[in-house]
């Protein structure tokens, strides 16, 4: 898929994710406008899932370890086809399989069920293993947000995937400098990212994460170094697309009034153009 | 049921739970907070305003917040380590077990939004096994207050209390029970209503709606006494017994598993001491579907009418 597709399928995403916000009244929005781009690229061009067989043992596999982002994943996971497009309006609903974080034994598509954070990358050094251990050749993509990076459990993993080799796992930091209640700096500083993967054994590549053609190159498996596992810290903006939110903490899980919708809705039916 | 009462009578024990820990730390220097990233969500913006060294963020990384708190209590502190339920609770058990309550540390923890108060956020988000969890643990007396009054009252009494202990609050809005001069008094229950024919026992957000199931079954002719156990260890094994002796059946409601939680504490001072029939309310050894908080409570059979119901289901059992 070309990047102007790739584009125009992340904009219709941030645009149904705004409007699930809004009507449900919750959803962690600046988190997602952050996410979008990269599960977008992951989902329509690198991955090789199966909506038809979402169980493949060939199949890819995708974790959103920042799992708050949830409904970003959902509305990915409907326009390929793992769950009617339709379904996103029971987001958070009384016994809706769409709760506020994703449930693989609800939600086909979903690999492994997160929501506190630091979880999602020791699963996935598990799954990159276990395709080692059979020699099989699908992998592996993790996507931490950069405060859930503050997780001491994550660099137990960071430390085992150097350790056993997984060429085949992909870890995607979103970069957004932001966490829930503050900036990273202002918290625990990790920034730099990159010379701390790279010490412990990693494979670093550093890109633009709105940028699809960027995106592309580094999931692809062009890019790495053999036995090495691979860390894309992805530069993203919270909250963006959309003025008012872009870098704006506030925006970790606000909810846009009648005002901010309309003017969130006009900003991005525009950049569709 | 969806909103027990008008929104302007209920209130978010969280405010009174900061209110609090902003006037002790006012009297007393070594009084801090800790948390992880949420200071909103522990509501310690005003805290961190009034006291910016003594709000002590340690990022999004759980076990070493408790682990932290311990140290600080080491050195002479009096920690509020504050994170929501589900984290401090499951993240770092271990650092309660090792660091707060085998090593009989000064840390107070205060689960915030614990139970199911943050409803359709899934059952990550969701805190209805920390009884179970930390009630297996000596040194730390568990305690779930039913309203502001009674949080204010926890949170003074934690203050003066030379240990550990753990203050489940919620985020839900609650009614006043208790009067404004309540005094918490650990281990000991509250008789919120007296009654002859059935014993309601509840503690954090279900006090008030067993309150409210008595009310019905007095209408329909049947006396119950409510007892607001906040102490969940220690227990009141006192007024169990006299429940079992005075009424002769015991129903037990709270916002967790029946497994391990307050109905299996209150069980095992009635096997052990007072046999009666029982009935233990509570989320039935599942995962919740996605829901509001309430919504999920009246799903759970725990509605006032359903509570009332169940209790008159159970007298039919008594000897
Ligand atoms: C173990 C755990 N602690 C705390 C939280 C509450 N929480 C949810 S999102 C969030 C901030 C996450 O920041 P970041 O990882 O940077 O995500 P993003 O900026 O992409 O939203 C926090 C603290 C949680 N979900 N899990
Ligand atoms: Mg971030």
């Amino acid at each position: 898929m070309t990047p102007a597709e790739l584009r125009r399928i992340a904009n219709r995403i941030r645009r149904r994710d705004v409007q699930a916000v809004f009507e449900a009244g919750a959803g962690h929005i600046g988190g997602e406008m952050s996410v979008i781009d990269l599960l977008t690229c992951l989902y329509f061009h690198e991955l090789s899932v199966d909506p038809a067989d979402p169980l493949d043992p060939e199949r890819d596999r995708l974790i959103l370890s920042k799992g708050h982002t949830a409904l970003a994943l959902y509305i990915v996971l409907s326009e390929k086809g793992f769950i009617p497009k339709q379904e996103i309006s029971t987001f958070l609903g009384h016994r809706s399989r769409l709760n506020g974080h994703p449930n693989r034994v609800y939600v086909p598509g979903v690999e492994t069920n997160t929501g506190p954070l630091g979880h999602g990358l020791p699963v996935g050094v598990g799954m990159a293993k276990a395709a080692k251990l059979d020699r099989r050749s699908w992998r592996t993509f993790v996507i931490t947000g950069d405060g859930e990076m503050q997780e001491g459990s994550n660099w137990e993993a960071i430390m085992t995937a150097a350790q056993f080799r997984l060429d085949n796992l992909t870890l995607i930091i979103d970069h957004n400098r932001l966490q829930q209640g503050a900036s990273l700096a202002d918290t625990n500083e990790l920034a730099p990212f990159a010379p701390k993967l790279a010490a412990f054994g990693w494979h670093v590549e550093e890109i633009d994460g709105h940028d699809p053609a960027g995106i592309c190159r580094a999931v692809s498996r062009a890019t790495g170094t053999p036995d090495k596992p691979k860390c894309i810290v992805a530069h993203t903006n919270k909250g963006h697309g959309i003025s008012f939110m872009s870098d704006n903490v506030a925006w970790h899980h606000k909810v846009p009034n009648v005002e901010q919708y309309e003017q969130a809705m006009a900003e991005l039916a525009e950049a569709a153009e | 049921m969806n909103a027990p009462f008008d929104a302007a009578q209920l209130h978010d024990c969280r405010d009174a739970f900061v209110a609090t820990l902003e006037a002790l730390a006012e009297a007393n220097k070594h009084i801090v907070a800790v948390c992880n990233d949420s200071v909103g969500s522990s509501k310690l913006v005003g805290f961190r305003d009034r006291f910016p060294d003594r709000l002590i963020n340690v990022g999004i990384a759980e076990q070493n917040m408790v682990g932290v708190g311990a140290g600080l209590a080491n050195g002479g502190k009096v920690p509020y380590v504050c994170a929501a339920s589900p984290f401090l609770t499951g993240r770092a058990l271990e650092q309660i077990k090792a660091d707060v309550a085998y090593s009989r540390t000064n840390v107070k923890l205060v689960g915030i939004s614990s139970g199911m108060a943050y409803g359709e956020l899934g059952a990550t988000h969701h805190s209805i096994e920390d009884f179970a969890w930390i009630r297996a643990l000596p040194n730390v007396p568990v305690i779930a207050p039913a309203d502001r009054v009674e949080t204010a009252a926890a949170v003074t009494w934690a203050a003066q209390h030379v240990g550990g202990c753990f203050l489940r609050l919620s985020r839900m809005g609650v009614p006043d029970l208790f009067p404004a001069d309540h005094v918490f008094e650990l281990g000991k229950a509250n008789l919120l209503r007296d009654g002859g024919d059935v014993t309601i026992i509840a503690n954090g957000v279900l006090a008030h709606r067993a309150v409210m199931a008595a009310t019905l079954l007095a209408s329909q002719g049947v006396s119950a006494r409510v007892l607001n156990m906040a102490s969940v260890r220690p227990m009141d094994a006192q007024a169990i017994q006299s429940a079992a002796r005075d009424t002769g059946a015991i129903l037990t409601c709270e916002e967790h598993t029946i497994f391990g939680g307050l109905g299996s504490a209150v069980a095992e001072v009635v096997v052990d001491s007072c046999p009666v029939p029982m009935t233990r309310l509570g989320v039935p050894g599942v995962f919740a579907h996605t829901g509001a908080a309430n919504q999920l409570l009246d799903d759970f059979g725990m509605s006032p009418e359903a509570i009332a119901s169940s209790a008159t289901t159970l007298m039919k059992r008594k000897a």
